[in-house]
């Protein structure tokens, strides 16, 4: 059992990256929490969460580009890797992502401490 | 490291005066304070402006939420949801709070009953409150108990609107505006709605007798009962439900259920009980501070030399005068009291009220015009050469000019007749602008003042879009865009203006005419190889929407269509809701359809569980409410093709019966409607398209006020209007000329698309297009062919035509792998490994 401090993140299997289209999102439901992936025209992929922190637009569902994701419902924009949004105080939380053996493996916190502050968020406190 | 140390401040009130002095504090000093909030609703903050509209169903409560509540934890904000503060103990300097019971109004008067055993402490520096006020309830018998409301919080216009189902006759005590917002809101409930006002006129802080009278007409006329002079003295219940009203003058009322919308008095019970001063309201001097120096107060519960405001733009000012002080920004800053003046519809009747509704010496002079016919009223009341006040009913185009004068102070002209009637309707001039006071609203959805703007302009913002992003002006509904623009034009001073203003998208240093030739001339036939070839390989995805559309109207034929720079709708050919969902609009040319076709919807409806099925404005049948994954489904079911209704393209094209049926029409507007869309349907662009036929100047169709239109006029004529707009900006087509047959209305209307389609700005409609370039410019270059175009812009649009093919057909051989999935559950996990 994980004690009340520590976070474990385990690796989930998300399947084949071929789903994955160039610059496309597509959603996944990890432990109950929706997950956006990026695979972006230059090869990087990336997983964030889903929801928009303004008004929960669906950020799978937005055009990604030069690392960056523009939500679909009012164009809110926010950097892939860092999760810093570009009105102030808007950030996403970001997941470690990769594709091994053309699998798609993501690393997901879980425990009592489960989610990860946004790391713009810890940077104003 | 050493952290600074902040002092605390305490928040007393989470309304709309609380938040925004938080606001403006935290914009000019984010460290200055430790932030704690008690708020006696269990919400965050809303805009209680906008409560009519979640009565009459226009808005979700959740749409009018100023904060939501990440904003708190975001600001590092402890927010004391449904805790109402009874005291402030001086001596300790801290605030003590209560939780309120949960079914206990925010407003009570009776504490015990209505709060739970224990306490919370804030301890403070500083203190503000902001109680703002409750609703008034005049003395009556019976009020309190089921089916008797009172509007004002979010949960009551829930429980009004849950209520007036069961009801026949509703009853509104209150002829003051929030009253008649409610009668507006249960009239769409379907009810009969009388309202009772106790004064013998309606709105009395806002019109004279007379104006009142007229009011009073205008809303029988909709449909609204008034009864005047009523003092309701006793609700008559039988078995639990409300039966009657019984007034003071002895008569009586049968109605269902009651609302009390009678005014406003200032919450001061805390103020009170922590010995401060309090007359009518807490009384604050003009750095809003109380005579406690450590604690400040704002908006409705606030007296300030004498007054009392109940209304939004005196909080605004006193915010920003108690932040400046509150953070040493200006610690002189002083609130003058502020000077009211309003512009609203009530019911859809035009209003405007400023100062004084009467005169106040008999030095005053007073200008009245009366046009009761059409329930138009203006007065004037002038003293000492300037305007004290005015009342403009029924008709209220003169009113930014009179509250222009009556805020600035201005002499006002010697013949008065100048100020009774709207100069300009095509909009503000730029003189206007200049001289407009700094508190002046420009951006009326994100309430930006004219003084915000001029700042951001002066800082270095020199677009339009960059005005937006400093201060979100003109980021809802865009149609003070203009204004923005002319206020930069006019303070921007010796700033270099911003060249990627004109560029076509922002992320390709290029304007359109360039971009065009640059693409043509390196033959780029996708997004991503104009990113390569024109914007150093830099993909920008702000640009990708734009570029796609663009290359698409280059190259019919030879686009190489990458998915991923489409914007979702177009990626999935349907709508995007606020809630994720999509939104199925098949095609009904002319929107005539059949019992099969209808028949054929409500089974996919059905069997799809569509949560709404609603008439569009377009004519056709809109199913709301659809999950990604049942698109496909659903479109082969239909058997129809796709409306484009989620596109910037040919939407649709209206008609009016015509001659099939009409007694009136003179020109087979159906038929023409129908050839219309059958043509051009699908024809991307750079904005959207609606269109509209109409077989006579009546219009039915609203063809005048379309991108483009057809009117047929007697003699067998069609007039063709381009440039029409009836959305956030309204504005009449422009005449571009007068032919004889349908296949004429669809070569000028063909050559116009794809005119626009090439020199059109990325997302700039028909009604700015046509605007910019002039009607003149245009038919001499579509009709009279000046620049020897036309026959290629026939050829073109003739291209794109012959190019359609109907995007639901991809339910059959999805485009890409996922574009139709919906969230996928992650399998179990394959791999796991500690991290440890």
């Amino acid at each position: 059992m994980a004690n009340q401090d520590e976070v474990r993140p385990l690796t989930f299997n998300l399947g084949s990256a071929e789903k994955l289209s160039d610059g496309i999102g597509h959603c996944f439901v990890v432990c109950g929490e929706e997950i956006a992936i990026f695979r972006q025209r230059d090869g990087r992929i990336f997983a964030v969460q889903n929801r928009c922190p303004h008004k929960n637009g669906p950020l799978s569902e937005g055009i990604s580009g030069d690392g960056k994701v523009v939500c679909p419902l009012h164009s809110h924009k926010f950097d892939l890797s860092s999760g810093k949004g570009g009105e102030p105080r808007e950030c996403l939380k970001t997941y470690a992502v990769r594709v091994f053996n053309g699998e798609i493996l993501l690393s997901f916190p879980t425990g009592d401490a489960a989610a990860p502050e946004p790391e713009c968020a810890a940077r104003h406190a | 490291m050493i952290k600074k140390c902040r002092q605390k401040l305490v928040v007393i009130g989470n309304g709309m005066a609380g938040a925004r002095v938080v606001e403006e504090i935290l914009k000019r000093d984010p460290e200055a304070y430790d932030i704690a909030m008690f708020g006696a609703e269990p919400y965050g903050n809303y805009n209680r402006i906008l409560l009519s509209n979640v009565l009459n169903g226009s808005q979700s409560a959740s749409e009018i939420f100023i904060n939501p509540l990440s904003w708190y934890w975001e600001n590092r904000i402890t927010l004391h949801a449904g805790i109402k503060a009874v005291k402030i103990d001086r001596e300790r300097k801290v605030v003590i709070g209560k939780p309120m019971k949960k079914e206990a109004s925010a407003y009570t008067l009776s504490p015990d009953s209505a709060f739970e055993e224990k306490t919370i402490e804030e301890g403070y520096d500083r203190v503000i409150i902001a109680t703002g006020s409750r609703p008034f309830v005049p003395p009556m018998e019976g009020f309190g108990g089921a089916g008797t409301f009172m509007f004002r919080t979010v949960d009551d216009c829930e429980r009004i609107a849950e209520y007036a189902k069961e009801c026949k006759k509703a009853a509104v005590i209150g002829g003051g505006l929030l009253g008649l917002e409610a009668a507006r809101g249960l009239l769409t409930h379907g009810v009969e709605v009388t309202v009772l006002e106790a004064a013998p006129q309606l709105m009395i802080a806002q019109l004279d007798p007379e104006s009142g009278q007229m009011l009073k007409s205008t809303m029988e006329g909709m449909g609204v009962k008034v009864l005047l002079e009523k003092i309701t003295t006793k609700i008559e219940t039988v078995e639990g439900r409300i039966t009657r009203l019984l007034f003071k003058d002895g008569t009586t009322l049968d109605t269902d259920m009651v609302v009390v919308s009678a005014g406003i008095r200032p919450i001061t019970e805390i103020a009170s009980v922590s010995g401060l001063t309090v007359d009518k309201a807490i009384v604050v001097d003009d750095q809003m501070r109380t005579n406690d120096p450590e604690i400040f107060a704002l908006g409705e519960c606030v007296q300030h030399r004498g007054k009392i405001y109940g209304l939004v733009d005196p909080i605004w000012e006193m915010a920003n005068v108690l932040a400046d002080v509150l953070t040493n920004k200006n610690v002189s800053a002083a609130y003058q009291g502020s000077k009211l003046g309003t512009k609203l519809k009530v019911m859809g009747c035009e209003l405007a009220s400023m100062g004084d509704t009467k005169p106040a010496a008999p030095t005053d002079e007073v200008v009245v015009y009366r046009e009761p016919k059409r329930g138009v009223y203006k007065k004037l009341i002038i003293r000492d050469e300037k305007l004290a006040g005015a009342i403009l009913l029924g008709e209220a185009d003169a009113a930014s000019m009179l509250m222009q004068m009556f805020f600035s102070g201005a002499k006002v002209p010697e013949r008065r007749a100048d100020m009774l009637f709207g100069e300009e309707p095509a909009g503000v001039s730029m003189v206007n602008l200049v001289s407009m006071p700094d508190n002046v609203q420009i951006c009326n959805c994100n309430g930006v003042s004219k003084k915000q703007i001029v700042d951001a302009v002066r800082s270095g913002c020199n677009s339009v879009s960059k005005v937006g992003a400093c201060t979100k002006a003109g980021t809802g509904c865009q149609s003070c865009k203009g204004m923005v623009a002319q206020l930069i034009e006019a303070y921007k001073g010796d700033a270099e203006a911003d060249p990627s203003e004109n560029y076509y998208v922002p992320g390709v240093p290029l304007e359109k005419s360039q971009l065009v030739a640059e693409i043509k001339r390196r033959n780029l036939r996708s997004v991503s190889a104009v990113f390569d070839a024109l914007a150093g390989g830099k993909e920008c995805p702000a640009s990708k929407a734009g570029l796609a559309s663009l290359l698409k109207s280059l190259w019919p034929d030879e686009y190489i269509d990458e998915r991923d720079a489409r914007f979702i709708n177009d990626r999935v050919h349907a709508n995007i809701q606020k809630d994720g969902t999509f939104s199925v609009i098949p095609r009904i040319y002319g929107g005539v359809t059949s019992p099969e076709e209808l028949r054929r919807i409500a089974d996919v409806a059905i069997k799809y569980k569509v949560p709404m099925v609603k008439i569009t404005g377009g004519q056709r049948i809109d199913l709301l409410g659809v999950k990604k994954e049942d698109l496909p489904g659903m479109w082969q079911e239909l058997g129809m093709p796709s409306g484009h209704a989620y596109t910037k393209s040919f939407r649709t094209c209206k008609s009016c019966v015509g001659t099939d049926f009409c007694r009136y029409g003179v020109g087979d507007s159906i038929a023409l409607a129908q050839k219309i869309e059958r043509r051009f349907q699908g024809i991307e662009s750079p904005h959207k398209m609606k269109l509209a036929t109409a077989g006579c100047p009546r219009n039915c169709s609203e063809a005048y006020v379309k991108d483009l239109g057809a009117v047929a006029i007697e003699g067998g004529l069609w007039e063709i209007y381009l440039g029409g707009a009836a959305g956030a900006s309204v504005r009449k087509g422009d005449l571009l000329c007068t032919v004889k047959t349908h296949d004429d209305v669809l070569k000028y209307m063909g050559r116009f698309m794809q005119y626009y389609r090439e020199h059109a700005r990325y997302l700039e409609r028909t009604y700015g297009f046509v605007e910019r370039l002039g009607i003149d410019k245009l038919r001499a270059i579509l009709v009279d062919d000046s620049e020897g175009i036309c026959a290629r812009l026939d050829a073109e649009i003739q291209k794109a035509v012959d190019a359609y093919k109907d995007p639901w057909k991809e339910a059959e051989l999805p485009a890409y792998p996922t574009q139709f999935s919906g969230p996928e559950l992650a399998a179990i996990l394959e791999v796991a490994e500690s991290n440890g």
